[in-house]
């Protein structure tokens, strides 16, 4: 069967494209209308980043807070309770709300671009994962504001904590509202995730073999699978929580017979692979990074991406590793123990690559670099601290000490931040079509790598001497002041470091000083940097016929045989999807349906329980109404007609 | 589907050859095996921890209605039957055919969901044996809660495959239907199939297994 092309077969136009059932906004959609109904995936891309770069300065005033009651002992900056709230809010943000959809954000944009495809499989259903992280956001971020305030149980909400007889507060909905948002960001992810495999299995352009697909495809397609079978259990776990919680089950309800435990279970078996579908993306970034500014093809392409589906799949297999302290007995923790122990060797594998990609390059430093060498580096000590913890009676002393709080912030922040930011340094140029400033770059990464260790790096030694974790004070007399007070100044530091970042990130789109970028200012090898800075809305003008590994690199300085081609031009031009009012009127009727769920319950005046569906099922009927129009919606477009100079 | 079918379409033509939305409906169905897995495992845990609570103990067996679930079964098995051949009327362009076996499977699914309705209440207030959600007898019990959300979630799915269907029987009166629907068709028929598998492994693990062990 052919792989003969991919772009759309131009249908005979006024044909089937003509017949509307419902209007789609088309070519000429502008302003605001244009954006909450595009289905472009580099829109899509850069309503992830804005979004999840607002909320990791969300994420990042609760951590301020955090550090500010540590500051010395027996502070009073929070009260016990709102300490609780902050560290719960802090990890859910920044794990659900930011990193994720950072992630989502490249894979968004870039990846179309690395395969050369004209967008995604399912453009509105990728609007409407869009829609519905959002959704997911404001629901998660509305707890503030209700009986009880945010949920005050952990980002990995333990039973019993959860148990609404143990509530601190009265009717406390925090719980509920964690429950249903992280219910609609699974949605969003498992939506995104389903069609970045269908794009990535089946819209590569000619000749684009799995094998030269660039390895931060490879690290989508991998996350994409971690994602549809980790989620389902995080979303049965949540399913039954929400049984318990509302409808009185037992399921985690240990004085009627339900087993806490399985709760631990049922979230680390979707949270361990979570912790490799937060840092591959990272690793796929850097893997494209590191090349270019080593003048170097990547080192051991094919160990690389094998290492990531290793990484991926033991991943499924260690989640109890989170859980030696809890007493499964010997057999059960010996084999978590060994397998987390073999979990290192893909991931020594990976740095390794990187490591020998540099060996005799010729390295540049820009800000892309720095951030890169920054994962690598931070992310090896965190690593390391992973693979005692992987010991078990280590693991038994460091549990719930400030030591495993330093191990995953030089995972998360040293690891996925720093990947991620990485990009942003090397992919903005291609977003926004402008150069940043190197200096200011330069800047940002020293204050967040000094900030980063300052903070972090104490977090060890306070977590040995017997700092507990998750404790809204400490004592006077053992002697954490000090190490507590550089994390705090260092916890500062690396606020401003991110807080200028962010604004060096927005500002490349509005600042007219800026020089512009041109197609390849890196000199890069991969294929999104054939095209124009920012990308044209239809990406290629005509589709690419791929004949090696680092096209872009290989069309600049290789022999002409393994020059690109392109396929040719036909008549009907690009055909380019209408835009779509349904993912948006879908992921209004979702949310408000669990508004709905939310706040069905009331005292009734004898001081029974009442419930009331009404807006449930209201936001249910437009949830269907969406779906309904969606399908009915015709098929709708129009076609564009570039010339090859404008690609 | 051959390249001659595909631009009949208007699909464009893909890397696998494969049809963009039969990939993302096998993504989805293994997606919805890990969910299906990961309640089936709940019930499974505590099926014997949880046989007795305080001094509540719990044959199911002097609840279950097996002789009903068995035959609630074989329909849900037939349907799948009625599902095949839809397709395959429909890929022939049977439009007429392709109705009637729309029918046929959308009959089917309601007879299971009746006869889960059914179980659900005649469980619910079996005299002297009452289960619910959180009881056994009145009191405290884990039995009803992994029960009634895995054969529930079930039903639910079961429930959305009748809708599904129920939209194409309506679709195939307003004429518009043709051999180019037959790709979705097939996709809803790959998820009632699904659907079905999944209830070929609950009725020997949740209800023929009492019997056995």
């Amino acid at each position: 069967m052919a792989i003969e092309s991919l772009k759309y077969v131009a249908p005979d136009t006024g044909v089937k494209t003509e017949t509307k059932t419902f209007p789609r906004p088309g070519q000429h959609a502008s302003g605001l209308v244009d954006w909450l109904t595009t289905i472009d995936h580099k829109k899509i891309g850069y309503m992830y980043g804005l979004s999840a770069l607002f909320f990791l300065l969300v994420g990042g005033l609760e951590a301020l807070l955090i550090r500010s009651q540590l500051w010395s002992h027996n502070m009073e900056v929070l009260t016990n309770r709102q300490y609780n709230q902050m560290f719960t809010m802090h990890g859910t943000t920044m794990v659900f709300l930011v990193i994720m959809p950072l992630s989502a954000a490249f894979f968004n944009f870039i990846m179309p671009l690395q395969i050369g495809a004209r967008d995604v499989a399912f453009p509105r259903m990728n609007t409407l994962s869009l829609w519905c992280f959002i959704a997911g956001g404001i629901t998660l971020n509305l707890s503030w504001f209700f009986t009880g305030g945010s949920p005050a149980i952990g980002w990995f909400g333990y039973a019993p904590l959860t148990d609404t007889r143990f509530a601190e507060v009265i009717g406390d909905m925090g719980p509920d509202f964690w429950v249903f948002s992280l219910q609609i960001l699974g949605i969003a992810s498992l939506l995104a995730s389903f069609n970045f495999i269908t794009t990535i299995i089946n819209m590569r352009a000619p000749g684009m073999t799995m094998m030269r697909m660039p390895v931060f495809t490879w690290m989508t397609l991998i996350v994409s699978f971690l994602i549809i079978l980790a989620f389902p259990a995080i979303t049965v776990a949540l399913a039954e929580l929400m049984f318990d919680r509302t409808y009185g089950t037992n399921f985690f309800d240990f004085l009627e017979g339900g087993k806490p435990h399985l709760w631990q279970h049922l979230f680390w078996i979707f949270g361990h692979p979570e912790v490799y579908i937060l840092i591959l993306p990272a690793m796929g970034i850097v893997s494209e990074i590191i090349p270019v500014f080593s003048r170097k093809p990547l080192f051991g392409y094919g160990l690389i991406i094998f290492s990531g589906a290793i990484i991926g799949f033991m991943g499924f297999a260690v989640w109890s590793h989170h859980m030696f302290t809890t007493g499964m007995g010997v057999v059960a923790t010996s084999a978590f123990s060994i397998l987390t122990m073999l979990i290192a060797i893909p991931t020594g594998i990976k740095i390794f690559n990187w490591i020998g990609t540099m060996w005799g390059g010729r390295i540049r430093f820009d800000t892309p670099m720095l951030f890169a060498l920054g994962f690598i580096t931070m992310f090896m000590i965190g690593g390391f601290t992973g693979i005692m913890h992987s010991s078990v009676p280590i693991d038994a002393q460091h549990q719930d000490t400030y030591f495993v709080v330093a191990h995953f912030h030089y995972v998360l922040i040293g690891g996925a931040l720093f990947g991620l930011f990485a990009g942003f340094y090397f992919w903005l140029p291609k977003m926004s079509g402008k150069l940043m400033n190197e200096k200011l770059g330069k800047l940002v990464f020293t204050l967040m790598f000094i900030g980063f260790n300052l903070t972090f790096f104490p977090m060890h030694y306070l977590g040995m001497i017997g700092q507990p974790r998750r404790t809204h004070s400490y004592n006077e007399g053992h002697g954490f002041e000090t190490w507590n007070q550089i994390a705090t100044i260092g916890s500062f530091i690396l606020g401003v470091g991110i807080a200028i970042g962010v604004y060096q990130f927005l500002s490349s789109f509005f600042n007219k000083k800026l020089k512009a970028a041109g197609k390849n200012p890196w000199d890069a090898r991969t294929l999104e940097w054939s095209l124009s800075s920012p990308v044209k809305e239809y990406n290629f003008s005509r589709t690419p016929i791929i004949k090696s590994r680092d096209q872009t690199w290989e069309n600049n300085y290789g022999p002409r045989d393994k020059h690109s081609q392109k396929e040719p031009l036909d008549d009907h031009g690009i055909h380019m999807p209408d835009r779509s009012w349904c993912p948006l009127i879908t992921a209004v009727g979702l949310f408000v349906m669990v508004l709905g769920m939310l706040f069905h319950q009331s005292i009734g005046p004898a001081g029974e329980l009442v419930r009331n569906y009404t807006v449930a099922i209201g936001g249910g009927a437009v949830f269907v109404l969406g779906i309904i129009l969606w399908s009915m919606e015709g098929p709708g477009g129009y076609h564009l007609f570039p010339k090859e100079s404008e690609e | 589907m051959s390249e001659a079918a595909a631009l009949e379409h208007h699909e464009p033509v893909t890397s696998t050859g494969i049809p963009n939305k039969k990939v993302l409906m096998w993504a989805f169905l293994g997606s919805d095996c890990m969910f299906f897995g990961t309640l089936i495992s709940t019930h499974l845990i505590y099926r014997k921890i949880s046989a007795t609570v305080g001094s509540n103990f719990l044959d199911i067996r002097d609840i279950f209605d097996i002789e009903l679930t068995s035959f609630s079964t074989f329909i849900l098995l037939a349907s799948s039957l009625f599902m095949a051949l839809a397709v395959s009327a429909i890929h022939k362009g049977n439009l007429n055919s392709t109705r009637w076996m729309l029918f046929g499977t959308i009959v089917f699914g309601v007879i299971f969901l009746a006869c889960q309705v059914y179980e659900f209440t005649h469980f619910v207030n079996m005299e002297g044996n009452e289960l619910t959600l959180s009881t056994y007898r009145g009191e405290p019990h884990v039995f009803g809660s992994t029960f009634y959300v895995l054969t529930g979630t079930h039903g639910t799915h079961v429930a959305i495959g009748v809708f599904w269907l129920l939209g194409w029987l309506v679709y195939s009166f307003t004429g518009k239907m043709s051999t180019a629907d037959a790709l979705d068709i097939e996709c809803c028929g790959l998820y009632w199939h699904f659907v079905d598998i999944v209830w070929i492994i609950i009725f020997p693990v949740v209800y023929l297994m009492e019997y056995a062990f």
